[in-house]
């Protein structure tokens, strides 16, 4: 026990120490020292501004993330399902997914304005395609036997076979879509807000608060690693199924 | 055949729409004056520079953190005791965002080409780096104990041949990585290049230009995921690729 914590702890430790140190007295206007930008955390964030910046740019995430798995799901069973529909769209699925998502700020502020709603779209716009194509592909690789095993003994086959058995892939999309949504949800509102986290933190560069960037910085970082740690639990429970079977394979 | 239809459907949607007035036309152009706007352009030089910048950048970055990931992938991966030692720290600092360095960047280099290319490459650098410590912990045992009898030099006869199924998911996998932070630090920094391009068009009203150079970025996107898949099946031609890739 003891040695799994000093194996699981010991680099980051020593990693934050040498930057503590080797920073401590720095005189550098553009890298402070590292207990300045402690301090400049929490007195940023540690207030009503959390719960002003922080939670409506969550919410947002949260909600176009809701819309990109609900419509990618049910367009990749749809496209996944049928050879012939699958031929037609993937040239077009091929460019579309090719857009770097980030880049469709500007024009989706000529229909949306610069709101929240523009934010959501472009949110649901960067995150579909991963969860899209990746459902597509799990879909078409559905074991034969298993499908006709449910056809035969008339088991539902949407619940209880397709989206089964394309869940590790669904799950595998939607871990890349988590990490588009996040870098969407920064850049919607470095380019153009009013308020959240991309924003402010902006604001800070801008006005030259180096401490507050940097604690702006270290919670966009804490934020990403928290959100990666929620969908690796919640993963685990949905496929606890999977990784069963897949451990009882290896042995 | 199929294909085809698909993309002359897409692109007769895109024709019609704004003419039928289903959505208005001055936000969204016809397809044909988006290529006739995206001729025009190509007149120009500023696009081909615009052009030029964002592959260098994309190139360049995708370069650094593929050398970069191989190696410290190598390293950690066939040392036990680093990988154990380092496993937490990697898992930490992998989610996080790379746009979150974009504020640091500016202010430490400024609105360069250098400010994007360090997200470029820490964006990327986690894709190979991931790819290649699976690839180097799925060494077969018994090739692990053919090499230490014959004293075979471990990295180039046992762990790169491992590996390399691997890198080249991990390549593809940066490659689209890499040009979606190219562009996207060059539309939020300011360094030169397309996203830079598609700024100034958003800045100055010209919405035919915006989706011409948008059409050209997606274009690259497509080039950049088919020289990837073209470069992984000659470098494995000779595996017999019944190895499943691992999904990232």
């Amino acid at each position: 026990m003891m040695r799994r914590i000093v194996v699981v702890l010991g680099l980051p430790v020593a990693l934050v120490t040498v930057w503590w140190v080797a920073s401590a007295g720095s005189t550098d206007f553009y890298r402070p020292s590292l207990q300045r930008i402690v301090q400049a955390f929490a007195e940023t964030w540690f207030g009503p501004r959390l719960v002003e910046e922080a939670l409506p740019s969550l919410i947002r995430l949260g909600l176009g993330y809701a819309i990109a798995l609900t419509v990618g799901i049910a367009v990749g069973v749809a496209i996944g399902s049928s050879t012939r529909t699958r031929a037609v769209t993937e040239p077009v699925l091929e460019f579309l997914r090719a857009i770097p998502p980030p880049i469709l700020v500007p024009i989706i502020m000529l229909f949306a304005g610069i709101g929240d709603a523009m934010k959501v779209i472009v949110i649901v716009l960067g995150c579909v395609w991963p969860i899209l194509l990746n459902t597509v592909e799990g879909v078409r690789a559905i074991d034969e036997v298993l499908a006709d095993t449910c056809r035969i003994y008339r088991v539902k086959p949407l619940r209880h076979l397709v989206l089964r058995a394309a869940s590790p892939q669904i799950m595998t999309g939607a871990r890349q879509a988590l990490s588009v949504g996040i870098i969407l949800m920064v850049i919607s509102e470095m380019v153009a807000a009013s308020s959240g986290l991309g924003f402010t933190v902006v604001q800070f560069q801008r006005g030259f608060q180096i401490p507050e960037m940097w604690s702006g910085v270290l919670l966009l970082g804490l934020i990403g690693v928290l959100l990666a740690g929620v969908f690796h639990l919640a993963e685990r429970r949905i496929l606890v199924w999977h990784h069963g079977s897949r451990d009882a394979d290896r042995r | 055949m199929k294909p085809l239809l698909g993309l002359a459907v897409f692109g007769a949607l895109w024709e019609l729409a704004p003419r039928l007035g289903v959505v208005p036309a001055q936000w969204a152009p016809p397809l044909s004056r988006v290529v006739r706007t995206l001729l025009a352009e190509a007149r120009e030089p500023r696009f081909w520079s615009a052009v030029g910048d964002t592959l260098v950048t994309w190139a360049l970055g995708l370069g650094i953190a593929v050398a970069a990931g191989i190696v410290v992938g190598v390293v950690i991966g066939a040392v036990p005791v680093l990988r154990t030692a380092t496993a937490s720290t990697i898992e930490f600092l992998r989610p996080i965002p790379s746009v979150a360095l974009i504020p640091l960047a500016v202010v430490l280099y400024g609105v360069t080409m250098t400010s994007t290319l360090v997200l470029v490459v820490y964006a990327s650098f986690w894709q190979v780096l991931i790819q290649v410590l699976h690839g180097v912990a799925d060494v077969d045992p018994v090739a692990r104990d053919t090499a230490s009898v014959y004293r075979l030099p471990k990295i180039r006869y046992l762990y790169w041949p491992t590996a390399l199924p691997y890198v080249a998911t991990g390549v593809r996998l940066a490659a689209s990585v890499a040009l979606i932070l190219a562009v996207t630090g060059e539309l939020v920094i300011g360094s030169p290049g397309l996203g830079q391009q598609i700024a100034v068009a958003q800045s100055s009203g010209a919405v035919s230009l915006m989706y011409a150079l948008v059409l050209v970025t997606g274009l690259i996107g497509v080039g950049a995921n088919i020289l990837a898949r073209f470069a992984e099946r000659r470098a494995l031609a000779w595996h017999p690729s019944v190895r499943r890739e691992v999904p990232a």
